[in-house]
């Protein structure tokens, strides 16, 4: 049996007493890459961030890697890319300087950086292709740059569970495909992916499983189901730049 | 040229000037994390604490200085435990801080029989009666919090930048935080003597804001920031006694004139370069259907 590495029991989550999750279980076992769906103000950010203890339950339990939540400190096991970078402030920081942050849950606060830090760094910097932006500051970076300096934040602390908060959500094509090559990549590792999205996109063919939140609870679980509403209408096509099938468009990728 | 030269022979200006130099390098190595935090006045504000700290010890005639750092401590902690249970009400409670804090100090050095030279001392500094153990002080902690600020920078960094990300990551967020409150609390009590609590927040926050200008890194800002506080420390202290202004006002000044001196070379640097532009960064998608087949 494969070995779970979240398993959420009965939680429940609210803010100033109006639930956001209402009673949700779920189990992600190792090497599967699972989809969190649903309309904004469903809840699906919401679990994630109650997986990972960044908000409290009023009720149920979280375990990680089969250890209670509240006990859980092996976090070096565990790659979180947040929605976007942290605001930030005028203070410049390189690509370089972000990503070698997600070496601190595996070295520590004390120890200074030292070789294997450096070649981590280097490989996830290479893994998302921004090898070459390493010394620029983020905020020269677009959008969909800033979202691979944080997968690869997340990749070069070499963890077991990445956890994803839409990380395609407004990202330019080319990103698109970095950030779905990377997770490939994770995932051909034996790595275990919670990513929640609002369309699926180029990362759809990697997702082995979905789970839709609805009103705080969980809808359905199991195959990618079909977009509905507006997704589905007839006269709704997505232009996916980046897809070989559309024609030559006003990007001329083919 | 050889009165200020002679005027360096003198105990009370070597001590000024090393003091300044402390104070000069450690207060940016604390303030880029307080700027990068968007906390840029939180000095000040511990800084009026602190001042209620000054004249309670004025008033029972304790060491005001280690009653400052008291003060300052414990306000430093509270707007941290503000900070991190509300959003909302963190700029409110910084106020409070603020005036309750000046106010307070204002009225206990009042009750006790200082004079008002005695608080003016506090509020614009008084660098040039700093005494040989008021100098040990400094230097003793101002070099602790120089040596954990470099020495934390990759944590320290995590957590300004990203707090959730590094709660994640495992770090002692939450002592992380405190450490950083408290370090402020020390580097506002010594930073006092040199330039006074109401031109605190400049020694901190004015080098980073000026090496920011010019740097593409976190690290590069820091030692930047670092250097820019050095000379500025130095220099401000050379002026007072060439010109015989007020030290800590001069330090400030200078710091401000190399802000001004560096963003209009900075500006002109990126107006030679606009010749030759940078490429854009790729767009994004529009997200609609732009064409159909």
């Amino acid at each position: 049996m494969t070995p779970e590495v979240i398993t959420v029991t009965h939680g429940v989550v609210g803010y100033d007493g109006r639930p956001v999750l209402r009673d949700v279980s779920l189990t992600v076992t190792a090497g599967e890459v699972v989809a969190v769906l649903g309309a904004n103000g469903s809840g699906k950010s919401t679990l994630i961030r109650a997986v990972l203890g960044l908000v409290p339950l009023s009720s149920g339990s979280v375990t990680l890697f089969g250890e209670p939540a509240r006990r859980f400190r092996q976090w070096h096991r565990i790659g979180y890319v947040p929605q976007r970078l942290g605001a930030g402030s005028g203070v410049p920081a390189t690509v370089g300087e972000v990503v070698a942050s997600g070496r601190l849950a595996r070295r520590g606060i004390l120890r200074p950086p030292g070789r294997a830090d450096r070649k981590a760094v280097t490989e996830a910097l290479h893994a998302v292709g921004l090898a070459d932006r390493a010394k620029d500051p983020v905020s020269t970076l677009s959008g969909g740059q800033q979202q691979r300096t944080l997968i690869a934040r997340a990749l070069a602390g070499k963890p077991e569970l990445l956890v994803l908060d839409e990380p395609t959500a407004g990202v330019d094509a080319a990103s698109q495909e970095a950030f779905a090559e990377a997770l490939r990549g994770f995932t051909d590792g034996g790595g275990t992916v919670l990513l929640v999205a609002h369309e699926l996109g180029p990362l759809q063919p990697l997702i082995s499983r979905a789970i839709v939140v609805h009103q705080g609870l969980i809808a359905h679980d199991g195959a990618v189901p079909e977009p509905a509403g507006h997704h589905a209408a007839p006269d709704h096509d997505h232009v996916h730049p980046h897809c070989p099938e559309e024609p030559a468009g006003l990007w001329g990728t083919n | 040229m050889g009165h200020e030269l002679t005027l360096f022979q003198y105990e009370y200006m070597q001590n000024a000037l090393i003091g300044a130099l402390v104070i000069g390098v450690a207060a940016p190595a604390l303030g880029i994390y307080l700027v990068q935090r968007r906390l840029a006045l939180i000095g000040d504000g511990i800084g009026h604490v602190a001042l209620t700290g000054v004249g309670a010890g004025l008033l029972f005639g304790t060491s005001p200085v280690i009653m400052a750092v008291i003060a300052a401590v414990i306000g430093a902690v509270a707007i941290e435990l503000i900070r991190e249970r509300g959003r909302t009400s963190g700029d409110l409670a910084l106020a409070l801080l603020f005036y309750g804090g000046i106010a307070g100090g204002v009225v206990l050095v009042g009750l006790s029989d200082s004079t008002s030279a005695n608080l003016n001392a506090y509020l614009f500094g008084a660098l040039t009666t700093t005494s040989r153990s008021d100098l040990v002080t400094i230097a003793v902690l101002g070099v602790a919090v120089l040596i954990t600020m470099i020495a934390l920078r990759p944590a320290l960094f995590a957590v300004c930048q990203d707090e959730e990300y590094a709660r994640v990551s495992g770090l002692p967020v939450r002592a992380l935080n405190l450490l950083l409150a408290v370090t402020t609390a020390i580097t506002v009590t010594i930073a006092m003597r040199a330039v006074g609590v109401l031109l605190i927040s400049a020694l901190m926050v004015v080098p980073v804001a000026t090496a920011q200008q010019v740097t593409r890194g976190f690290r590069a800002t820091m030692t930047a920031a670092m250097t820019l506080g050095l000379f500025a420390a130095g220099a401000g202290i050379w002026v007072a006694a060439v010109a015989d202004t007020a030290p800590g006002a001069s330090v400030v000044v200078l710091a401000i004139a190399s802000f001004v001196v560096i963003t209009l070379f900075a500006a002109g640097w990126r107006r030679i370069r606009r010749t030759r532009p940078e490429p854009l960064p790729a767009p994004e998608p529009p997200e609609v259907v732009l064409h159909r087949s």
